[in-house]
């Protein structure tokens, strides 16, 4: 007992449990949307083209929130209106504009050379550096997406199970989208340090998906998924201290035993509502 | 409906929807070339006509989901509409129960995302309404096919429509199942519903409806079953020469006999007996 608790002697990593476990709740409640508009390639390639604002943004020495903030809304507004308009497939499009904002960063990374925060811990994820003003900047997105998840359900909803209708029953879909797209870039500019870009994609699938096999609807999904990431961010980072690997492996691996947990618990039913997702 | 739009809607003739020289077009394919439409109260009408012939495409106009390239989509003032999608574009496996798929008819007015007490009695009445009361918790993809297409009827209904747009409502659908929809739809009808629909089921739908439009990018044909579904009317809308037969005062529409399997003995005809 006294060796689980030892690490909360630590003020970092006290911080780095309280952002896991937000971050693994911000995760796993956007992830739900991510997942049933096949959208899980948007927010895999959103991850890479954000690290380009966070290379920009160290060199520059600009407010790394603001930077990647910035590239990432502006990288989010585009990928949601080259796919709406289907100007170009929609996997090309991500592919173009995330691909070249994450070699983009490397280049500026390789030219500069590394500043401020770690390379490594933007791309795998690390609770060294996570200070008191993480914490406040991933409880208020947290909050900022909560709700307007909660006041926004509805909408939401429609929005994402039948959006041609919706659009015709006065919904501003394209509003909503774009809404969207905006919480999705915000969630991951907050949770990249302690997840890494090359991880968040996981822990925006892997909850939603083990929470859909656990019920039809679409409100509890919402609370199952929110609850299963936090878990899965708080028993991660604890045994991402235990096991000496980096937090955003350790969270992964964490969700991916309990998908195959429940995968194998709810059989066949489970698997069956599973095949709602059409992952991109 | 409240009283005072009802008794609004009432007082005038003027139609509830109407498409004056409309064209549509994806890209550079016309799908709806100078289509003349007009949708009154307590219509029912049916459009039918081959894939690609811009059903769905009229549908949708009417619906004010896709906008034309030219020409002018009239509403009246205050119309409510109801759509009911096509089954086939519906995702089954999405997370959704009866009851929260019939409540996302009611987006505005209320920011919570529970039901409150109004809510719930309005969906169970409408539900029960359906003969489908007892199913709210269940989710969408344990249903038959009458009961899947009941629930987005419910959901149309749910914002009280003046006029409900169908897409396909018999799309896939069983014998009894198609019986069970037409039933429901006259019933509708009866309450004082206009209805629009598509359909590609000249035999168990159209002929049974009382008025139909055919179309193939442009209006072949407007009227009732008897004066549309004709050798000549269904040749231009279709581009294949049907038989007509009439039965119990409605057409009956038969393909012609295929004379190179006939011939080869792949077909038997059947030969007609008694009268």
């Amino acid at each position: 007992m006294h060796n689980l608790l030892r690490p909360y002697d630590f003020e970092f990593f006290r911080n780095g449990v309280i952002v896991a476990t937000i971050s693994g709740a911000l995760c796993g409640l956007i992830g739900v949307f991510v997942v049933l508009k096949g959208m899980s390639y948007i927010g895999h390639g959103l991850s890479h083209a954000i690290f380009g604002g966070y290379a920009a943004s160290a060199l520059l020495g600009v407010n790394f929130i603001l930077g990647a903030g910035t590239w990432g809304i502006a990288s989010a507004l585009m990928i949601g209106g080259v796919t709406r308009r289907k100007l170009i497939g929609a996997d090309a499009a991500i592919g173009v504009i995330t691909t070249a904002s994450f070699a983009l960063g490397l280049a500026l990374f390789a030219v500069f050379g590394r500043r401020g925060r770690s390379f490594d811990a933007a791309l795998f994820g690390s609770i060294l550096g996570v200070g008191i003003e993480d914490v406040i900047a991933i409880s208020l997105v947290t909050i900022a997406v909560a709700l307007i998840v909660f006041f926004g359900y509805r909408k939401l909803l429609f929005t994402t199970f039948d959006p041609d209708v919706a659009d015709a029953s006065g919904v501003s879909t394209a509003r909503v989208e774009a809404l969207l797209m905006v919480m999705l870039a915000a969630s991951i500019l907050a949770t990249m340090q302690i997840l890494g870009v090359t991880l968040i994609a996981a822990t925006l699938v892997i909850p939603p998906t083990v929470a859909r096999m656990l019920t039809n609807s679409f409100s509890r999904m919402l609370l199952i998924s929110t609850a299963i990431g936090a878990v899965t961010g708080f028993v991660g980072m604890n045994l991402s201290y235990h096991l000496d690997v980096q937090s955003g492996p350790s969270i992964v691996l964490v969700g991916a035993a309990m998908f195959a947990i429940v995968f194998v618990f709810t059989g066949a039913r489970g698997r069956m509502r599973a095949n709602a997702f059409d992952v991109h | 409906m409240s009283d005072s739009r009802a008794e609004a809607l009432r007082l005038t003739d003027e139609p509830l929807l109407a498409l004056s020289n409309v064209t549509c077009a994806y890209g550079s394919k016309a799908v709806l070339t100078d289509v003349d439409l007009t949708i009154g109260k307590r219509q029912f009408t049916g459009i039918v006509g081959p894939s690609g012939s811009g059903k769905t495409t009229a549908l949708r106009v009417l619906l004010g989901a896709v906008a034309p390239v030219r020409g002018s989509v009239h509403r009246r003032a205050g119309v409510r509409i109801g759509y009911v999608p096509q089954v086939e574009t519906v995702n089954w496996n999405f997370p959704v129960t009866v009851g929260e798929c019939v409540l996302m008819a009611r987006t505005s007015g209320r920011w919570l995302p529970w039901r409150n007490a109004a809510e719930r009695a309005e969906v169970s009445d409408v539900l029960d309404r359906l003969g489908i009361g007892d199913l709210t918790a269940r989710h969408i993809r344990e249903l038959s096919g009458g009961q899947q297409q009941r629930v987005f009827i419910a959901r149309a209904l749910l914002g009280q429509p003046d006029v409900l747009l169908m897409d396909e409502p018999t799309s896939g659908v069983d014998v009894s199942t198609r019986h069970e929809i037409l039933h429901l739809l006259e019933d509708l009808h009866h309450d004082g519903l206009s209805i629009v629909l598509t359909t590609h089921d000249l035999n168990g739908l159209a002929s049974h409806l009382p008025h139909l439009i055919c179309l193939n990018n442009s209006v072949i044909g407007a009227g009732t079953p008897i004066e549309v579904l004709t050798v000549d009317v269904l040749e231009r809308t279709y581009g294949a020469r049907m038989e007509v037969l009439q039965h119990a005062g409605m057409p009956v529409i038969l393909d012609q006999p295929h004379h190179r399997m006939v011939a080869a003995g792949d077909v038997v005809p059947i030969r007609r007996t008694g009268t």
